[in-house]
């Protein structure tokens, strides 16, 4: 209990029975709850009451899951360490005096603490990975698609997906389950819609395709936990083992090792774009930020800004007194990267740097089945030590960003510990290779 | 260019219009909401997540508006882009739910258009730059005076997500004239497509760009130097709403700019609000920065592959060829071809009406008839448009000659209008059935046997005298005669 992981203790019923009957789940506080107050970690909505679920709540729902609360965050997603919440920091279950990683991290160390089975959490550049290995539990980033992104209040909405956090990658891939497939209040998960020639303007997955069948339908990601990675190609990514902790890198070596006695080829492929990764990663992700959040006014919901003076000033005072320090960083430094005459400079140049990170990406693919990083390039810091330092925290990001960056699928899965913190190893797939993850994550549990 | 190079010729206006149509839709362009107010409904009820702007909410497009757009671009002979991509335009204001609006920005549904109008007998090709989809915001109501002095102003979302089509032409208009009738062609063709209810209250408004150039900057066949509209001080004149409003707007500013001119004064580069009660345009805050709406893609809003609609979908045959076709089809005149084809509801109530009746009767009686008392109340057809099987019937009434043209005209069809019967209904309730040869006979015997004065004035030759007697006969069958009948048997019975 005194880890800090609830913003808001409620316990809100499932159907009686289902695939997720008697499990408890977690839900960040980032995903609307009819009912519920959904605060983003943020004092702007301290007191926002959605009207509404979320698709994935409706899931969880039907799916006989009971939902024991709202988790603790990282305000509107923007930071890896919980530490920019409104309502206090996150103590890690392994480790008091460490972060649990973020922005999901009251849901990781839920997970860890026994306190709720399951979790959902959010990842825009790593955030459900990022806290899973710190707190030594497993987490999705599915697909972009995969999952119905209705009711996730939106920080970059290009790049994120609500992804499941559990004890046992089976455990997490069941979850999956219940939450992917299409939905008809997503236009980003509806594949029917894509024509013959989506996605040749633009490079979002959903339109990629062309296909009329969503991928969850025929898949069981909880079936494919089945461990069984013999003759599996695992493309280690040269690039971003350099600069990673030492320690880290011995137990992700120790964990390859581990998987070549299970019969797994390992090979190494270099990703070039993915030192350009994460500046692109934060121009887009700050830039569409600026806009996601601008509907916070005042005027509908969230923090007034009162009625002296003119609508304008309203505003203003709204978003002064209701955001914290990285959410006006962000706002700011997004808001400057759209602007004409720097739109071309920073905005189009990610925009480059992103479909040069996915066509690297295409082509590992062709060599390896599955890649394979470190989650995390360093452990848990200590709580307060890197939050004065947001160059720093941007860094931490290295490993995870291209991800979101290129729309791919990633799982993170517990590889040991290393000075008694945990050590997160991550498996990236093809778009839609849920199922290859899972299976190369749970060889790793082995 | 100077003040002083202006004046030193006569000088032209050069005018593109912006003009956003709602289209109608069942439902609002990014959700389910309906897109029809209901009667007498509460602000803010009409709304979701959606179009609220709530966190985490999401727009998914609806294809009835891409499908109203399509065929705006076959009428405008627009290419149409092979799939649709919605941008963001980020600026904050109070009935924008979620301060940006979702807009198209470089791939537009609709590019490189043209609509031909008719300008005091001149053919005008206006060309159309680009027509896009975007979404409407909702709607402000100033309490206690106007957006500069108001006390405090009341927001609406009802209105918010309506789908809106920006079409932008060219700067083609060289008179305040030539753009309305721009104007009540383009609402024509939309109307006739079916996408379009001109009633709607805000379904139409205009931005019109100006500028005055010298006439020498004119090339042959009316082509403007491209330099010289560039150093030209444009004005954009904002809050027009209807045809007849950018008309007097426009004429305002040629004056205005014209003036100052004139008087040795540069045109300021400005934004004006169209002040319709005052009939004038004030300057909005002048010299406000450049807007910078950042647009950038709607990730939310995956492309949706049009190729293949424009075939697929159909549209009516549009108002010029259809008044061409009735002129050579039915051998209308110009005029009647031209309120015949008014409105799409017109056309199709004319030809089914023709097609059973003469159509020169059914010419008169839809063209005069029917749309002068309709406009005398002013009403459309599209009040009546569930009663024009009643109307059909008056006209196959007086084509069989069981009620006459003057009983029909004055009496059943404006019964029809104000009570709301139906013309057999008003025929026997007013006992208007033609009179029986026999009846009129007996009252051309009585009017010459009581008017002697009249007969003797008929036989001394004064013409007056038979328009008395007429009078006289249909006074005695209630109006139930044919005048022309009675004149006919008068005039037999007074030579015996």
């Amino acid at each position: 209990m005194a880890h800090n992981a609830f913003i808001t203790r409620e316990t809100i019923d499932g159907a009686d029975d289902g695939p997720l009957s008697g499990r408890t789940v977690a839900v960040k506080d980032n995903i609307s709850t009819e009912g519920v107050r959904t605060t983003c970690g943020s004092a702007m909505l301290e007191s926002y009451v959605p009207p509404y679920d979320a698709t994935v709540v409706e899931r969880l729902k039907q799916a006989g899951a009971t939902i024991v609360g709202k988790t603790n965050m990282d305000e509107f997603g923007m930071g890896g360490t919980t530490e920019t919440s409104a309502y206090g920091p996150v103590e890690n279950p392994a480790d008091s005096g460490h972060v649990p990683g973020g922005s999901s991290g009251g849901s990781a160390a839920a997970v860890a603490a026994g306190e709720a089975d399951l979790a959902l959490g959010s990842d825009t550049g790593g955030s459900v990975r990022n806290p899973a290995a710190f707190c030594g539990v497993v987490g999705i980033k599915p697909t972009y698609g995969l999952v119905s992104r209705y009711g996730l209040v939106a920080y970059a909405n290009s790049l994120e997906q609500i992804g499941p956090i559990a004890q046992t990658v089976e455990d997490a891939a069941a979850l999956l389950d219940v939450i992917s497939g299409p939905d008809p209040n997503d236009g980003t998960t509806r594949f029917d819609l894509a024509g013959d020639d989506g996605g040749a303007a633009d490079d979002r997955s959903a339109a990629d395709g062309g296909s009329a069948t969503h991928p969850a339908t025929d898949a069981n990601y909880a079936a494919a936990a089945d461990g069984d990675v013999n003759g599996t190609t695992v493309g280690v990514v040269t690039d971003l083992l350099e600069g990673a902790d030492d320690r880290v890198v011995d137990r992700f070596e120790a964990t390859l090792d581990d998987l070549r006695s299970q019969g797994v080829d390992t090979v190494e492929v270099s990703l070039d774009s993915v030192e350009h990764a994460v500046q692109a990663y934060y121009v887009i992700a700050m830039s569409e930020a600026s806009s996601n959040l601008a509907r916070f006014d005042g005027v509908r919901y969230g923090v007034s800004g009162g009625d002296e003076g003119n609508w304008n000033e309203s505003f203003a005072r709204a978003r002064e007194d209701g955001f914290g320090e990285e959410v006006k960083r962000r706002i700011l430094l997004g808001t400057y990267a759209l602007s004409a005459g720097y739109h071309d400079k920073y905005y189009q140049k990610a925009q480059d740097a992103r479909a040069w990170v996915k066509r690297d990406f295409d082509d590992a693919f062709e060599r390896a089945d599955v890649l394979a990083t470190p989650t995390m390039p360093v452990l848990p810091p200590a709580l307060g030590e890197s939050l004065s330092d947001p160059l720093q925290l941007y860094l931490m990001d290295a490993n995870t960003v291209p991800v979101n960056l290129a729309n791919l699928p990633a799982i993170s899965v517990p590889a040991g510990e290393a000075d008694g913190l945990p050590v997160g190893l991550q498996f990236v797939g093809p778009k839609f290779g849920e199922e290859a993850i899972v299976r190369a994550a749970s060889a790793v549990e082995g | 260019m100077t003040a002083k190079a202006l004046s030193e010729g006569e000088l032209v206006s050069v005018i593109g219009l912006e003009v956003h149509v709602q289209l109608e839709t069942d439902t609002k362009i990014f959700c389910g909401c309906s897109t029809e107010p209901a009667d007498g409904e509460a602000p803010n009820t009409r709304t979701c997540p959606t179009c609220l702007g709530l966190p985490g909410a999401l727009p998914v497009v609806n294809e009835g508006a891409v499908e109203a757009a399509v065929k705006v671009g076959k009428a405008l002979d627009a290419d149409i882009a092979e799939q649709t991509r919605f941008h963001r335009k980020n600026y904050y204001y109070p009935d924008l739910p979620k301060n940006f609006q979702i807009t198209q920005y470089d791939a537009p549904i609709c590019a490189d258009g043209s609509l031909e109008v008719s300008v005091a007998g001149r053919r005008r090709e206006i060309g159309i730059q680009r027509a896009h989809l975007e979404e409407d915001p909702g709607s402000l109501q100033h309490q206690g005076g106007s957006i500069d002095t108001a006390d405090y102003t009341l927001v609406d979302y009802n209105r918010a997500g309506t789908p809106l089509m920006e079409i932008v032409t060219d700067p083609d208009f060289r008179t305040p004239t030539e753009t309305r009738a721009f104007l009540a062609k383009l609402e024509e063709v939309l109307e006739y497509l079916g996408v379009f209810d001109a009633a709607r209250d805000g379904s139409l408004r205009i931005d019109a760009n100006i500028s005055l150039i010298p006439e020498a900057d004119v090339g042959e066949g009316g082509s403007i130097d491209t330099d010289a509209l560039a150093s030209a001080n444009r004005t954009e004149v904002k809050n027009i709403s209807s045809h007849k409003g950018a008309e007097q707007a426009l004429a305002y500013e040629v004056t205005r700019q014209k003036n100052a001119v004139q008087r040795g004064r540069a045109v300021e580069q400005e934004t004006r609000h169209w002040d319709e009660s005052r009939g004038i345009t004030v300057s909005m805050r002048s010299k406000e920065a450049e807007k910078d709406y950042r647009y950038f893609r709607e990730a939310d809003l995956p492309p949706l592959s049009v190729r293949g609609w424009r075939e697929r979908i159909d549209i009516p045959e549009l108002p010029d060829a259809r008044r061409e076709r009735f002129r050579e089809a039915y051998g209308l005149d110009e005029e009647s071809a031209a309120k015949l084809t008014s409105t799409k509801a017109v056309a199709d109530f004319y030809e089914d009406v023709a097609g059973r009746f003469d159509p020169d009767l059914a010419a008169t009686w839809v063209a005069d008839n029917l749309l002068g008392e309709l406009n005398y109340r002013d009403m459309s057809i599209t009040d009546v448009d569930h009663r024009l099987e009643e109307f059909a019937r008056l006209v196959e009434l007086v084509d069989a000659g069981e009620i006459t043209t003057k009983n029909a005209e004055e009496v059943v069809l404006r019964t029809m209008l104000d009570e709301g019967d139906d013309p057999d209904a008003v025929i026997d309730a007013e006992g208007l059935g033609t009179a029986p040869d026999e009846e009129v006979a007996v009252a051309v015997g009585e009017a010459i046997e009581e008017n002697s004065d009249a007969v003797a004035d008929y036989h001394a030759g004064e013409g007056g005298a038979i328009n008395f007697l007429v009078g006289q006969v249909m006074g005695k069958t209630g109006g139930s005669a044919d005048p022309g009948d009675v004149n006919e048997l008068l005039r037999e019975r007074l030579e015996e």
